[in-house]
């Protein structure tokens, strides 16, 4: 089937066999894009979490026919090396990672709920940022979101008063 | 004189037979009761049907009393720690949408159908006898205010509803369990149990 998806802001029409191919093979195989990571398969680890039209999805259960004419953003595209998306910042200022491998998922998911919830609790954050890391940088990861919940909201005011 | 005598004696007996069978209560009524009884355990028949069904884990999975959705035949509690949250579909960037779609997974054997969710608070059945279950259900203040009508229509076409007959399989690849009761005999019960009046066995 021909399909046309606009992956982090470029419309990519793509020849694609299955139509119930996951969406994590088409962004990883066919774009090339590898932040987007296989975990588990079955939607349970969180470690393919990319966003479709805003909202934190399992690429690996996510069939690329349900994203026909959606924007789909990876964390390629949530911000690069010169300007950064607040929650990579965070990572990167709080030294999260360990092995790495679950990361881009859980960034993901984490940037999802700034995007709801802008200051969220540590019971927000128990709730919604359910994934898997099996080196177990949850402490790190939940000073992370609070730290980039402070920095996103400085670059919604910062923003702000440029206009 | 004695002809006369006889004749009168005929009809007396014959008017007696009539007034005694009039009377029998055999006789009096007798294709009513047996329609009545007939009736009934149709009826009865029917709600089993219905029942075997909606008290099933494909359905009863997703009507809990706790808030919380469970997954499997021995219905354990959803992992990861989803709940209803405000809307019945999970919390704010977690929601049922994130892993479920609106048709089955087959590679990942995650499930899906459309608007997947759960049901109502006030729709919660487990826990609940058949009978209590069946006054929630055509209870317009908590079925969301549905006619006997509304629920034929959800209850035989809603594809949520019916999903519980196609299942999929689960992250083992195993087939989903199905309803005790095909999807065609359970329309026809559902049907025919509010056609005769949705009448809710007192046992």
């Amino acid at each position: 089937m021909k399909i046309s998806i606009t992956v982090n802001g470029v419309v990519k029409a793509l020849e694609i066999a299955d139509e119930n191919t996951p969406l994590l093979w088409v962004i990883r195989d066919t774009l090339n894009l590898k932040g987007t990571k296989f975990g588990c398969g079955k939607a349970a680890c969180g470690a393919c979490t990319l966003h479709v039209d805003g909202e934190a999805v399992r690429s690996c259960s996510y069939p690329v026919k349900f994203a026909e004419g959606k924007e789909v953003t990876t964390i390629e595209g949530l911000g690069d090396r010169e300007n950064p998306h607040p929650v990579q910042q965070a990572w990167i200022d709080e030294i999260v990672p360990q092995c790495g491998y679950c990361q881009p998922g859980f960034m993901m998911a984490t940037a999802a709920l700034l995007n709801k919830v802008p200051t969220p609790t540590d019971e927000d954050i128990d709730k919604n940022i359910i994934n898997v890391c099996r080196c177990g940088t949850y402490y790190r990861m939940r000073k992370a979101i609070h730290k980039a919940a402070e920095l996103q909201a400085d670059k919604v005011m910062n923003e702000s008063k440029t206009l | 004189m004695r002809l006369k005598a006889i004749y009168i004696f005929s009809m007396f007996l014959l008017l007696g037979l009539i007034f005694v069978l009039a009377n029998s209560p055999k006789f009096s009524g007798y294709e009513i009761v047996e329609k009545t009884k007939l009736q009934n355990q149709q009826g009865n028949e029917d709600f089993n049907k219905m029942m075997d069904v909606l008290t099933h884990q494909r359905c009863m999975n997703c009507h809990p009393s706790d808030h919380i959705p469970k997954q499997g035949d021995e219905s354990h509690p959803h992992y990861f720690g989803m709940t209803r949250g405000e809307d019945d579909h999970g919390f704010e960037a977690t929601t049922c949408n994130t892993c479920h779609q609106s048709e089955n997974n087959m590679s990942s054997g995650v499930p899906g159908a459309p608007h997947w969710a759960l049901a109502p608070a006030s729709m919660a059945w487990e826990g609940l006898t058949r009978t209590e279950i069946a006054k929630r259900l055509l209870d317009k203040s908590m079925n969301g205010n549905r006619s006997h009508e509304d629920l034929i229509k959800h209850m035989t076409e809603d594809d949520l509803v019916l999903w519980a007959w196609e299942p999929g399989v689960d992250a083992e690849g195993e087939q989903r369990t199905l309803p005790p009761v095909s999807k065609e005999d359970f329309k026809i019960a559902v049907e025919n149990w509010f056609a005769n009046g949705a009448v809710i066995p007192s046992k």
